[in-house]
C-alpha cells in the first residue's frame, strides 16, 4: 500500500462514524435536529413546509459543516504529524488533498442519506427531493474543501473553532445560492453551477491549506 | 547506511523581533555527532527545526544529504490507537524492514496499550521506535533524554553511539549531559546576538 493510501486510510478511520474524531455523527444529528425543529417552529402548514423545506435542508447542511472543523487539521499539527510527513517528502498539498477527499467521504454521502428522513419530516415531494440530493452531491465536495482550508487556516489560532464557523459562512454562500436556487428554478443549471464552484474550491483547497499549514509551522 | 552529510552556514534565527542566535556554522560528516547545549529558551529547538528544514533561518543556509529523522517532544503517534497500530502507521509509510525496535526499547509489553495511557518516558521510547524504523541516516534529536529513567538514558546513549558508528549523523539538543565519546559540543549561548 502506498503512503498516500495509508494516509487516506488513517484519515477515514479518524473521521468516519465510530472514528476517534467522530466528526460525522454529530453534524448528522445536528442536521436532522434542524429539520425536525423547523416544522415545530413554523407550525403544521404542509404547503409552506414543502415550499421552504429544500432551503432549510441546505441551511442545515451548511451549518452542520461547521461542526467538525476544529478536528480536521489542528490535532495533526499539534502532534507533529505534518512535520514527520514533510521530512519524508510527502508535501502538505498532498496531505491536504487526501484530507479533503476523506472529509467529503465521511460527510457528503452520510448527509445525502440523512436528507431522506429530513425531507420526510419537511414534507418535500419526490421531484424537489431529487433536486436536493443532486444539489448536495454537487455542493458537498465544495463544502468539504472550504472546511479543510479553513481548518488549516485557523489551526494555529487560540479561538480557531469560533472563528472558523464565521469564516465558512461567507465562503459557502455561492454554493447555497446556486444549490438552493436550483430548487425554485427547477433547472439543472443551478446544479451545474454548484458543481462548478465545488470544483474550483476543491482545486484551490490543497494549495491554500498547505500554505496555511506551512505558515503555522514556521510561525 | 546511505550517504549523508549535514552542514550549516552562518545561521541566524529570529523569534518575533528578537534575534536568538547568529553566525552558527557546523559541518557533520558520516559518523559525526554534535550536542547543542544551553539553557531553556536559547534557541536549541529552533536550531533543530532549521536544520530539519521545517523552519526557515533568518539568515544563512543549510545543506543536507540523506533522509532526516526528527525526534522532538511530539511523538506523532495517534493517541487513541494501541502502540503497535500507531507505530504500524509509520512502519507502513517508511516501508522499512520489520525490526524488533519495540522490544529493544522495552516496549514489548505495551504494544496493545493505547498511546494516551503511556507515561512521558514510555512515549519518548515509542517515538524512538518510530525514529529507528525510519532508518534515516541523519538524526536530529530535540531533548531526547527528557522524562527517561537512568536505564533508558543509557539505552538511548548507546543507540546514538551505534547509529554514528554505523556511519550516521546525530545532532542532539539537550541541556543534560550526554555520554558519548567524540561528541562535539556547540554551546549556543556563545552565539547569542
Amino acid at each position: 500500500m502506498s503512503a498516500l493510501a495509508r494516509i487516506l486510510w488513517r484519515d477515514l478511520a479518524l473521521f468516519l462514524p465510530g472514528g476517534r474524531r467522530g466528526g460525522t455523527l454529530l453534524p448528522l444529528l445536528f442536521f436532522l435536529a434542524v429539520a425536525m425543529l423547523y416544522p415545530f417552529a413554523v407550525g403544521p402548514d404542509a404547503p409552506l413546509l414543502a415550499r421552504t423545506g429544500g432551503g432549510v435542508i441546505w441551511v442545515a447542511a451548511l451549518l452542520a459543516a461547521i461542526l467538525p472543523l476544529d478536528r480536521l487539521v489542528a490535532p495533526d499539527l499539534e502532534q507533529g504529524f505534518f512535520d514527520q510527513w514533510a521530512l519524508r517528502g510527502i508535501s502538505e498539498e498532498t496531505v491536504i488533498a487526501v484530507r479533503v477527499l476523506a472529509h467529503w467521504l465521511s460527510f457528503g454521502p452520510p448527509l445525502m442519506i440523512a436528507a431522506l428522513p429530513a425531507s420526510a419530516l419537511l414534507g418535500i415531494d419526490a421531484a424537489a427531493l431529487r433536486m436536493v440530493e443532486l444539489g448536495l452531491l454537487a455542493g458537498t465536495p465544495g463544502l468539504a474543501a472550504i472546511g479543510v482550508t479553513i481548518a488549516a487556516l485557523t489551526a494555529g489560532l487560540r479561538a480557531g473553532a469560533a472563528l472558523s464557523g464565521l469564516l465558512l459562512i461567507p465562503l459557502a454562500v455561492p454554493l447555497l445560492i446556486f444549490g438552493a436556487g436550483s430548487l425554485s428554478t427547477g433547472g439543472e443549471t443551478g446544479i451545474a453551477l454548484t458543481a462548478a464552484i465545488s470544483l474550483v474550491l476543491a482545486a484551490i483547497a490543497p494549495f491554500a491549506g498547505a500554505a496555511a499549514v506551512r505558515a503555522v509551522r514556521e510561525g | 547506511m546511505q550517504e549523508c552529510r549535514l552542514s550549516a552556514n552562518d545561521l541566524a534565527c529570529r523569534r518575533g523581533d528578537r534575534l536568538l542566535f547568529a553566525r552558527v556554522s557546523l559541518a557533520l560528516a558520516p559518523g559525526g555527532a554534535l550536542q547543542v547545549t544551553g539553557p531553556n529558551g536559547v534557541g536549541k529547538s529552533s536550531l533543530i527545526r532549521i536544520l530539519a528544514g521545517l523552519a526557515r533561518p533568518f539568515e544563512g543556509s543549510v545543506s543536507r544529504i540523506g533522509a532526516i529523522g526528527l525526534l522532538d517532544e511530539r511523538p506523532a503517534l495517534d493517541e487513541h490507537l494501541p502502540l503497535d497500530k500507531a507505530l504500524g502507521f509509520w512502519r507502513g509509510i517508511d516501508e522499512g524492514p520489520m525490526g524488533d525496535h519495540a522490544e529493544m526499547l522495552g516496549l514489548a509489553g505495551l504494544l496493545d496499550v493505547p498511546v494516551r495511557y503511556l507515561s512521558t518516558g514510555q512515549r519518548k521510547r515509542a517515538a524512538f521506535a518510530r525514529l529507528l524504523g525510519q532508518q534515516a541516516p541523519v538524526w536530529l534529536l530535540d531533548e531526547p533524554l527528557n522524562g527517561l529513567d537512568t536505564d533508558a538514558v543509557g539505552l538511548i546513549e548507546r543507540l546514538a553511539r551505534d547509529h554514528c558508528a554505523a556511519g550516521g549523523i546525530a545532532v542532539i539538543a539537550s541541556h543534560q549531559p550526554f555520554r558519548f565519546d567524540g561528541l562535539e559540543t556547540l554551546h549556543l549561548p556563545d552565539f547569542a546576538a
